[in-house]
Protein backbone atom coordinates (compact mmCIF):
# COMPACT_ATOMS: atom_id res chain seq x y z
CA UNK A 1 0.00 0.00 0.00
CA UNK A 2 2.76 2.36 1.14
CA UNK A 3 4.55 1.46 -1.95
CA UNK A 4 1.97 2.09 -4.18
CA UNK A 5 1.20 5.39 -2.82
CA UNK A 6 5.20 6.55 -3.28
CA UNK A 7 5.45 5.33 -6.59
CA UNK A 8 5.25 7.55 -9.62
CA UNK A 9 8.35 10.26 -8.95
CA UNK A 10 11.11 10.49 -11.35
CA UNK A 11 12.93 7.75 -12.26
CA UNK A 12 15.97 10.33 -12.83
CA UNK A 13 15.05 13.35 -11.00
CA UNK A 14 17.97 15.63 -12.75
CA UNK A 15 17.17 14.71 -16.31
CA UNK A 16 13.26 14.42 -16.04
CA UNK A 17 12.82 17.32 -14.62
CA UNK A 18 14.74 19.38 -17.06
CA UNK A 19 12.67 17.67 -19.74
CA UNK A 20 9.78 18.53 -17.72
CA UNK A 21 10.74 21.68 -17.04
CA UNK A 22 11.21 22.73 -20.69
CA UNK A 23 7.59 21.75 -21.50
CA UNK A 24 6.55 24.12 -18.99
CA UNK A 25 8.86 27.05 -19.57
CA UNK A 26 8.22 26.57 -23.42
CA UNK A 27 4.21 26.56 -22.53
CA UNK A 28 4.93 30.02 -19.96
CA UNK A 29 6.99 31.58 -23.10
CA UNK A 30 4.21 30.59 -25.74
CA UNK A 31 0.64 31.02 -24.06
CA UNK A 32 -1.81 28.66 -25.62
CA UNK A 33 0.60 26.26 -27.07
CA UNK A 34 0.25 22.99 -25.96
CA UNK A 35 3.26 20.70 -25.10
CA UNK A 36 4.03 17.02 -23.88
CA UNK A 37 5.16 16.71 -20.49
CA UNK A 38 5.95 13.41 -18.86
CA UNK A 39 7.85 11.55 -15.87
CA UNK A 40 5.54 11.67 -13.00
CA UNK A 41 2.57 9.11 -12.14
CA UNK A 42 1.12 10.96 -9.62
CA UNK A 43 -2.39 9.28 -7.16
CA UNK A 44 -5.72 9.92 -8.86
CA UNK A 45 -7.20 12.24 -9.47
CA UNK A 46 -3.87 13.98 -10.34
CA UNK A 47 -2.42 14.08 -13.85
CA UNK A 48 0.66 12.91 -15.03
CA UNK A 49 1.15 16.96 -16.11
CA UNK A 50 0.01 18.50 -13.28
CA UNK A 51 1.99 15.96 -11.44
CA UNK A 52 5.25 16.35 -13.08
CA UNK A 53 5.27 20.14 -12.76
CA UNK A 54 4.60 19.47 -8.95
CA UNK A 55 7.58 17.36 -8.95
CA UNK A 56 9.97 19.85 -11.19
CA UNK A 57 8.91 23.05 -9.43
CA UNK A 58 8.06 22.24 -5.71
CA UNK A 59 9.93 21.46 -2.61
CA UNK A 60 9.86 22.86 1.12
CA UNK A 61 9.79 25.99 0.04
CA UNK A 62 6.83 26.18 -2.11
CA UNK A 63 3.24 26.11 -0.04
CA UNK A 64 0.99 24.29 -1.75
CA UNK A 65 -2.43 24.13 -1.75
CA UNK A 66 -4.93 21.33 -3.00
CA UNK A 67 -7.99 22.31 -3.97
CA UNK A 68 -11.29 20.15 -3.82
CA UNK A 69 -10.65 16.20 -5.23
CA UNK A 70 -7.19 16.70 -5.94
CA UNK A 71 -6.68 16.70 -1.78
CA UNK A 72 -6.47 13.43 -1.24
CA UNK A 73 -4.27 11.18 1.67
CA UNK A 74 -2.80 9.75 -1.28
CA UNK A 75 -1.88 12.79 -3.29
CA UNK A 76 -0.84 14.42 0.16
CA UNK A 77 1.16 11.19 0.96
CA UNK A 78 3.04 11.44 -2.63
CA UNK A 79 4.17 15.33 -2.12
CA UNK A 80 5.44 15.08 1.02
CA UNK A 81 7.50 11.94 -0.09
CA UNK A 82 8.83 13.17 -3.28
CA UNK A 83 8.82 16.77 -2.80
CA UNK A 84 8.56 17.84 1.22
CA UNK A 85 6.52 20.78 -0.07
CA UNK A 86 4.10 22.22 2.88
CA UNK A 87 0.42 22.31 2.03
CA UNK A 88 -1.47 25.66 2.72
CA UNK A 89 -4.74 27.24 2.07
CA UNK A 90 -4.85 29.49 -1.10
CA UNK A 91 -3.88 32.72 0.13
CA UNK A 92 -0.79 31.39 1.31
CA UNK A 93 -0.05 29.27 -1.54
CA UNK A 94 2.75 29.31 -4.42
CA UNK A 95 1.10 26.27 -6.20
CA UNK A 96 -2.65 25.61 -6.48
CA UNK A 97 -3.80 22.44 -7.88
CA UNK A 98 -7.24 21.09 -8.62
CA UNK A 99 -10.08 21.49 -11.40
CA UNK A 100 -11.09 24.77 -12.62
CA UNK A 101 -14.77 24.92 -10.43
CA UNK A 102 -12.21 23.33 -7.14
CA UNK A 103 -9.89 26.23 -7.37
CA UNK A 104 -12.87 29.03 -7.28
CA UNK A 105 -12.81 31.85 -5.75
CA UNK A 106 -9.91 33.39 -7.17
CA UNK A 107 -9.81 36.19 -5.36
CA UNK A 108 -8.50 34.36 -2.81
CA UNK A 109 -5.14 34.09 -3.84
CA UNK A 110 -2.12 36.14 -4.06
CA UNK A 111 -1.39 38.35 -6.96
CA UNK A 112 2.23 39.59 -5.78
CA UNK A 113 2.59 43.07 -5.03
CA UNK A 114 3.20 46.35 -6.83
CA UNK A 115 7.22 45.98 -6.06
CA UNK A 116 7.04 41.84 -5.68
CA UNK A 117 4.46 40.93 -8.53
CA UNK A 118 6.47 37.70 -8.84
CA UNK A 119 4.92 36.72 -5.34
CA UNK A 120 1.91 35.57 -6.81
CA UNK A 121 0.25 32.06 -7.29
CA UNK A 122 0.67 29.65 -10.10
CA UNK A 123 -2.38 27.70 -10.44
CA UNK A 124 -2.40 24.16 -11.79
CA UNK A 125 -6.08 23.14 -13.31
CA UNK A 126 -6.92 20.08 -14.62
CA UNK A 127 -8.87 20.05 -17.81
CA UNK A 128 -11.07 17.28 -18.72
CA UNK A 129 -9.42 18.49 -22.63
CA UNK A 130 -7.41 20.34 -23.78
CA UNK A 131 -7.78 21.92 -26.81
CA UNK A 132 -6.05 24.74 -29.63
CA UNK A 133 -9.69 25.53 -29.78
CA UNK A 134 -11.70 28.59 -28.12
CA UNK A 135 -10.83 31.96 -26.47
CA UNK A 136 -8.23 33.54 -28.49
CA UNK A 137 -4.82 34.89 -26.62
CA UNK A 138 -2.73 38.00 -28.01
CA UNK A 139 0.16 39.34 -26.06
CA UNK A 140 3.89 38.13 -25.52
CA UNK A 141 4.77 35.14 -26.31
CA UNK A 142 2.09 34.64 -29.16
CA UNK A 143 3.34 36.08 -32.66
CA UNK A 144 -0.63 36.75 -33.84
CA UNK A 145 -2.96 35.31 -32.44
CA UNK A 146 -3.52 31.75 -30.58
CA UNK A 147 -6.05 29.73 -29.65
CA UNK A 148 -7.22 28.11 -26.34
CA UNK A 149 -10.07 25.56 -24.50
CA UNK A 150 -10.57 27.90 -21.61
CA UNK A 151 -12.66 26.72 -18.55
CA UNK A 152 -14.41 30.50 -19.23
CA UNK A 153 -12.66 33.92 -20.39
CA UNK A 154 -14.06 36.65 -17.81
CA UNK A 155 -11.96 35.40 -15.10
CA UNK A 156 -9.03 35.69 -17.14
CA UNK A 157 -9.57 39.07 -18.86
CA UNK A 158 -10.30 40.58 -14.83
CA UNK A 159 -6.50 38.74 -13.94
CA UNK A 160 -4.82 40.73 -17.22
CA UNK A 161 -6.38 43.56 -15.96
CA UNK A 162 -4.35 43.48 -12.64
CA UNK A 163 -1.10 43.18 -14.56
CA UNK A 164 1.86 43.26 -13.65
CA UNK A 165 0.02 41.55 -10.78
CA UNK A 166 -1.82 38.42 -11.63
CA UNK A 167 -2.00 35.04 -11.20
CA UNK A 168 -0.63 32.43 -14.02
CA UNK A 169 -2.28 29.47 -14.79
CA UNK A 170 -0.64 26.39 -15.89
CA UNK A 171 -3.47 23.93 -17.84
CA UNK A 172 -3.01 20.28 -17.34
CA UNK A 173 -4.76 17.55 -19.54
CA UNK A 174 -3.32 14.08 -19.28
CA UNK A 175 0.45 13.69 -20.23
CA UNK A 176 -0.28 18.07 -21.62
CA UNK A 177 -0.23 21.46 -20.40
CA UNK A 178 -0.57 24.93 -21.78
CA UNK A 179 -0.52 28.04 -19.89
CA UNK A 180 -1.51 31.47 -19.61
CA UNK A 181 0.42 33.49 -17.83
CA UNK A 182 -1.25 37.17 -16.45
CA UNK A 183 0.67 39.01 -19.87
CA UNK A 184 -2.06 37.23 -21.81
CA UNK A 185 -5.27 38.98 -23.46
CA UNK A 186 -7.91 36.95 -23.74
CA UNK A 187 -11.19 37.11 -25.79
CA UNK A 188 -13.90 34.98 -26.52
CA UNK A 189 -13.17 33.66 -29.87
CA UNK A 190 -11.68 34.85 -33.27
CA UNK A 191 -15.18 35.91 -34.51
CA UNK A 192 -15.33 38.68 -32.06
CA UNK A 193 -12.09 39.56 -31.69
CA UNK A 194 -12.52 40.29 -35.73
CA UNK A 195 -15.14 42.54 -34.89
CA UNK A 196 -13.57 44.62 -32.17
CA UNK A 197 -10.85 45.47 -34.04
CA UNK A 198 -12.89 46.77 -36.44
CA UNK A 199 -14.47 48.68 -33.99
CA UNK A 200 -11.09 51.18 -33.60
CA UNK B 1 23.87 9.91 -12.56
CA UNK B 2 23.12 9.81 -8.67
CA UNK B 3 27.35 11.07 -7.66
CA UNK B 4 27.34 14.46 -9.19
CA UNK B 5 24.97 16.93 -9.81
CA UNK B 6 23.40 17.67 -13.72
CA UNK B 7 24.89 20.64 -14.44
CA UNK B 8 26.38 20.92 -11.31
CA UNK B 9 23.78 22.81 -9.72
CA UNK B 10 21.69 20.57 -6.78
CA UNK B 11 18.26 20.11 -7.77
CA UNK B 12 17.03 22.23 -4.98
CA UNK B 13 18.84 25.55 -6.44
CA UNK B 14 17.32 24.53 -10.16
CA UNK B 15 14.04 24.70 -9.25
CA UNK B 16 14.46 27.56 -7.48
CA UNK B 17 16.15 29.40 -10.57
CA UNK B 18 13.02 27.72 -12.85
CA UNK B 19 10.31 28.97 -11.20
CA UNK B 20 12.15 32.56 -11.14
CA UNK B 21 12.43 31.99 -15.04
CA UNK B 22 8.75 31.23 -15.09
CA UNK B 23 8.01 34.37 -13.29
CA UNK B 24 10.07 36.66 -15.57
CA UNK B 25 8.30 35.02 -18.19
CA UNK B 26 4.63 35.59 -17.26
CA UNK B 27 6.06 39.29 -16.80
CA UNK B 28 8.15 40.46 -19.57
CA UNK B 29 11.07 42.60 -18.17
CA UNK B 30 10.76 42.59 -14.60
CA UNK B 31 13.87 41.65 -12.41
CA UNK B 32 12.40 38.45 -10.33
CA UNK B 33 14.95 38.19 -7.26
CA UNK B 34 16.93 34.82 -6.73
CA UNK B 35 19.31 33.04 -4.22
CA UNK B 36 22.30 33.33 -6.59
CA UNK B 37 24.78 30.67 -5.90
CA UNK B 38 28.62 30.58 -5.91
CA UNK B 39 29.91 29.08 -9.10
CA UNK B 40 33.24 27.81 -9.90
CA UNK B 41 34.34 30.68 -11.77
CA UNK B 42 34.67 34.32 -10.65
CA UNK B 43 31.55 36.86 -11.25
CA UNK B 44 33.01 38.67 -14.05
CA UNK B 45 32.48 35.40 -16.31
CA UNK B 46 28.85 35.45 -16.31
CA UNK B 47 27.73 33.27 -12.89
CA UNK B 48 24.20 34.13 -13.47
CA UNK B 49 23.72 33.75 -17.14
CA UNK B 50 25.54 29.99 -16.21
CA UNK B 51 23.02 29.59 -13.80
CA UNK B 52 20.20 30.22 -16.13
CA UNK B 53 21.70 27.88 -18.53
CA UNK B 54 22.02 25.47 -15.82
CA UNK B 55 18.35 25.35 -14.73
CA UNK B 56 17.43 25.44 -18.42
CA UNK B 57 19.77 22.21 -20.34
CA UNK B 58 18.42 19.27 -21.22
CA UNK B 59 21.34 16.31 -22.14
CA UNK B 60 19.36 16.97 -25.70
CA UNK B 61 20.60 20.47 -26.14
CA UNK B 62 23.48 21.52 -28.59
CA UNK B 63 25.08 24.73 -26.88
CA UNK B 64 26.97 27.41 -27.87
CA UNK B 65 28.48 30.26 -26.29
CA UNK B 66 29.84 33.83 -27.41
CA UNK B 67 31.64 36.37 -25.59
CA UNK B 68 31.63 39.76 -27.21
CA UNK B 69 30.48 37.58 -30.62
CA UNK B 70 33.56 35.66 -30.39
CA UNK B 71 33.28 31.78 -29.43
CA UNK B 72 36.94 31.11 -28.88
CA UNK B 73 37.84 33.28 -25.93
CA UNK B 74 38.81 31.66 -22.62
CA UNK B 75 35.45 32.96 -21.10
CA UNK B 76 33.44 31.28 -23.75
CA UNK B 77 35.60 28.29 -24.06
CA UNK B 78 35.55 27.39 -20.19
CA UNK B 79 31.70 28.00 -20.30
CA UNK B 80 31.23 25.56 -22.93
CA UNK B 81 33.11 23.11 -21.61
CA UNK B 82 32.15 23.29 -18.21
CA UNK B 83 28.52 22.17 -19.77
CA UNK B 84 29.90 19.38 -21.46
CA UNK B 85 31.59 17.86 -18.60
CA UNK B 86 28.52 18.34 -15.78
CA UNK B 87 25.29 18.36 -18.44
CA UNK B 88 27.13 16.00 -20.93
CA UNK B 89 25.51 18.37 -23.84
CA UNK B 90 27.36 18.54 -27.50
CA UNK B 91 28.64 21.97 -28.03
CA UNK B 92 28.97 23.99 -31.12
CA UNK B 93 30.59 27.20 -32.56
CA UNK B 94 27.44 27.37 -35.30
CA UNK B 95 24.43 29.73 -34.66
CA UNK B 96 22.28 27.90 -36.74
CA UNK B 97 22.84 24.69 -34.80
CA UNK B 98 22.72 25.62 -31.11
CA UNK B 99 19.38 25.04 -29.43
CA UNK B 100 20.72 27.04 -26.15
CA UNK B 101 23.24 29.91 -26.64
CA UNK B 102 24.77 31.71 -23.73
CA UNK B 103 26.27 35.08 -24.72
CA UNK B 104 27.88 38.24 -22.80
CA UNK B 105 27.18 41.88 -25.03
CA UNK B 106 26.06 39.89 -27.94
CA UNK B 107 23.08 38.97 -30.06
CA UNK B 108 24.21 36.62 -33.15
CA UNK B 109 23.72 38.25 -36.55
CA UNK B 110 22.42 35.37 -38.03
CA UNK B 111 18.27 35.55 -36.76
CA UNK B 112 17.22 33.31 -33.85
CA UNK B 113 14.00 30.37 -34.63
CA UNK B 114 11.80 29.22 -32.31
CA UNK B 115 13.69 26.37 -31.68
CA UNK B 116 16.49 28.43 -29.80
CA UNK B 117 16.70 29.90 -26.33
CA UNK B 118 19.22 32.93 -25.81
CA UNK B 119 20.67 33.42 -22.11
CA UNK B 120 22.36 36.64 -21.53
CA UNK B 121 25.18 37.48 -18.95
CA UNK B 122 24.11 40.55 -16.81
CA UNK B 123 26.04 42.20 -15.05
CA UNK B 124 24.00 44.95 -14.06
CA UNK B 125 20.82 44.37 -13.77
CA UNK B 126 18.77 47.32 -12.89
CA UNK B 127 18.93 50.38 -15.59
CA UNK B 128 17.94 52.76 -13.10
CA UNK B 129 20.78 51.87 -10.92
CA UNK B 130 22.78 54.92 -12.11
CA UNK B 131 20.09 57.16 -10.94
CA UNK B 132 19.38 55.67 -7.70
CA UNK B 133 21.54 53.55 -5.56
CA UNK B 134 18.85 51.98 -3.32
CA UNK B 135 17.26 48.99 -4.54
CA UNK B 136 13.98 50.01 -2.50
CA UNK B 137 13.84 52.95 -4.15
CA UNK B 138 14.13 51.56 -7.64
CA UNK B 139 11.46 48.72 -7.10
CA UNK B 140 9.21 51.72 -6.13
CA UNK B 141 10.05 53.45 -9.10
CA UNK B 142 9.02 50.45 -11.48
CA UNK B 143 6.02 49.77 -9.63
CA UNK B 144 4.88 53.12 -10.18
CA UNK B 145 6.17 53.70 -13.67
CA UNK B 146 7.99 56.50 -12.46
CA UNK B 147 11.04 56.25 -15.40
CA UNK B 148 10.97 60.11 -16.12
CA UNK B 149 14.65 60.25 -14.43
CA UNK B 150 15.67 57.80 -17.25
CA UNK B 151 14.51 60.29 -19.82
CA UNK B 152 15.82 63.32 -18.57
CA UNK B 153 19.33 61.66 -18.39
CA UNK B 154 18.90 60.51 -22.05
CA UNK B 155 17.88 64.02 -23.05
CA UNK B 156 20.94 65.32 -21.29
CA UNK B 157 23.53 63.29 -23.72
CA UNK B 158 21.32 65.36 -26.48
CA UNK B 159 22.06 68.65 -25.18
CA UNK B 160 26.03 68.01 -24.47
CA UNK B 161 26.95 65.89 -27.63
CA UNK B 162 24.00 66.61 -29.65
CA UNK B 163 22.74 62.99 -29.75
CA UNK B 164 22.24 60.22 -27.24
CA UNK B 165 25.91 59.18 -26.33
CA UNK B 166 24.96 55.94 -24.34
CA UNK B 167 26.02 52.86 -27.01
CA UNK B 168 25.76 49.88 -24.97
CA UNK B 169 23.51 48.93 -22.33
CA UNK B 170 20.84 51.08 -23.84
CA UNK B 171 17.60 51.05 -22.17
CA UNK B 172 14.56 49.57 -23.50
CA UNK B 173 10.79 49.49 -22.23
CA UNK B 174 9.01 45.84 -22.80
CA UNK B 175 5.16 45.89 -24.11
CA UNK B 176 4.99 49.56 -22.92
CA UNK B 177 5.67 48.59 -19.09
CA UNK B 178 9.09 47.73 -17.83
CA UNK B 179 12.42 49.72 -18.49
CA UNK B 180 14.93 47.04 -18.99
CA UNK B 181 18.26 46.75 -19.52
CA UNK B 182 19.18 44.28 -22.19
CA UNK B 183 22.82 43.84 -20.74
CA UNK B 184 25.91 46.01 -22.61
CA UNK B 185 24.98 44.42 -26.48
CA UNK B 186 25.91 47.31 -28.47
CA UNK B 187 22.81 49.79 -29.25
CA UNK B 188 23.03 48.48 -32.63
CA UNK B 189 21.31 44.68 -31.57
CA UNK B 190 18.80 46.24 -29.66
CA UNK B 191 16.15 46.02 -32.59
CA UNK B 192 17.33 42.01 -32.24
CA UNK B 193 15.22 42.07 -28.84
CA UNK B 194 11.82 43.14 -30.15
CA UNK B 195 9.93 40.51 -31.31
CA UNK B 196 12.25 37.83 -31.21
CA UNK B 197 11.06 34.02 -32.37
CA UNK B 198 13.36 32.69 -29.68
CA UNK B 199 12.87 32.89 -25.79
CA UNK B 200 15.47 35.45 -24.18
CA UNK B 201 16.52 34.99 -20.71
CA UNK B 202 18.51 36.98 -18.40
CA UNK B 203 20.97 36.22 -15.20
CA UNK B 204 22.83 38.65 -13.52
CA UNK B 205 24.84 36.53 -11.00
CA UNK B 206 26.41 38.85 -8.35
CA UNK B 207 22.92 41.05 -8.37
CA UNK B 208 20.67 38.07 -8.10
CA UNK B 209 17.77 39.03 -10.76
CA UNK B 210 16.46 36.58 -13.43
CA UNK B 211 14.26 38.52 -16.42
CA UNK B 212 12.91 37.16 -19.75
CA UNK B 213 11.12 38.09 -22.47
CA UNK B 214 9.02 35.83 -24.69
CA UNK B 215 9.02 35.21 -27.67
CA UNK B 216 7.63 38.48 -29.64
CA UNK B 217 7.82 40.35 -27.28
CA UNK B 218 7.58 44.31 -28.55
CA UNK B 219 10.62 45.98 -27.01
CA UNK B 220 11.28 49.84 -27.92
CA UNK B 221 14.52 51.63 -27.49
CA UNK B 222 14.01 54.93 -25.45
CA UNK B 223 14.30 58.14 -27.40
CA UNK B 224 12.58 60.97 -28.09
CA UNK B 225 10.30 62.67 -30.74
CA UNK B 226 12.74 64.87 -32.18
CA UNK B 227 16.32 62.62 -31.14
CA UNK B 228 15.19 58.89 -32.80
CA UNK B 229 16.80 55.55 -31.52
CA UNK B 230 19.35 55.00 -34.23
CA UNK B 231 20.65 51.19 -34.39
CA UNK B 232 24.34 52.60 -35.56
CA UNK B 233 27.39 51.11 -36.12
CA UNK B 234 31.11 51.31 -37.94
CA UNK B 235 30.64 53.00 -41.45
CA UNK B 236 32.81 50.23 -42.88
CA UNK B 237 32.37 46.82 -44.77
CA UNK B 238 33.96 43.34 -42.65
CA UNK B 239 37.83 43.22 -43.99
CA UNK B 240 37.56 39.65 -43.70
CA UNK B 241 34.01 38.73 -45.54
CA UNK B 242 32.63 42.21 -46.84
CA UNK B 243 29.10 42.04 -44.37
CA UNK B 244 27.60 45.75 -44.37
CA UNK B 245 25.00 44.65 -42.39
CA UNK B 246 27.00 43.04 -39.08
CA UNK B 247 28.43 44.55 -36.08
CA UNK B 248 32.18 45.24 -36.58
CA UNK B 249 34.89 45.27 -34.24
CA UNK B 250 38.29 47.99 -34.76
CA UNK B 251 41.11 45.81 -34.72
CA UNK B 252 44.71 47.26 -34.90
CA UNK B 253 47.01 45.12 -36.89
CA UNK B 254 50.34 46.51 -37.16
CA UNK B 255 52.49 49.28 -34.95
CA UNK B 256 52.18 51.53 -38.08
CA UNK B 257 48.54 52.15 -36.47
CA UNK B 258 46.89 49.98 -39.53
CA UNK B 259 43.62 48.77 -38.11
CA UNK B 260 40.57 47.05 -40.06
CA UNK B 261 37.24 46.21 -39.16
CA UNK B 262 36.13 43.21 -38.81
CA UNK B 263 32.55 41.43 -37.87
CA UNK B 264 32.29 40.99 -34.04
CA UNK B 265 30.04 37.66 -34.49
CA UNK B 266 32.80 35.05 -35.10
CA UNK B 267 30.65 32.22 -36.26
CA UNK B 268 28.68 34.93 -39.13
CA UNK B 269 31.59 35.96 -40.20
CA UNK B 270 33.31 32.62 -41.11
CA UNK B 271 29.97 31.42 -42.37
CA UNK B 272 30.30 34.42 -45.05
CA UNK B 273 33.73 33.84 -46.06
CA UNK B 274 33.05 29.77 -46.41
CA UNK B 275 30.16 30.79 -48.67
CA UNK B 276 33.07 32.58 -50.81
CA UNK B 277 32.54 35.96 -49.29
CA UNK B 278 35.59 37.69 -49.38
CA UNK B 279 36.49 41.40 -47.62
CA UNK B 280 39.63 43.64 -48.74
CA UNK B 281 41.60 42.77 -46.18
CA UNK B 282 41.10 39.24 -46.26
CA UNK B 283 44.75 37.14 -46.85
ZN1 LIG C 1 32.91 39.45 -41.45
Amino acid sequence: MQARKLSGGFDTPPVNSAHAFRAVMEAMARPGQIQDISGAQPPAPLSNAAGSVLLTLCDTDTPIYLAGDADTDDVRAWLAFHTGAPLTGPSHSMFAVGSWDALMPLSGYPIGTPEYPDRSTTLIVECAELEATGATLRGPGIKSEATLSLPETRAFQSNRALFPLGLDFIFACGDRLAALPRSTEVSRSSREAVAHEGAF
Amino acid sequence: MTDYNFAYLDEQTKRMIRRAILKGLAIPGYQVPFASREMPMPYGWGTGGVQVSAAVLTPDDTFKVIDQGADDTTNAVSIRSFFERTAGVETTTATTEASVIQTRHRIPEEPLTEDQILVYQVPIPEPLRFLEPRESETRKMHSLEEYGLMHVKLYEDISRHGHIATSYAYPVKVEGRYVMDPSPIPKFDNPKLSDMAAIQLFGAGREQRIYALPPYTQVVSLDFEDHPFEASKADHLCGLCDATDSYLDEVIMDDQGGRMFVCSDTDYCEARRAAGHKGKDAA
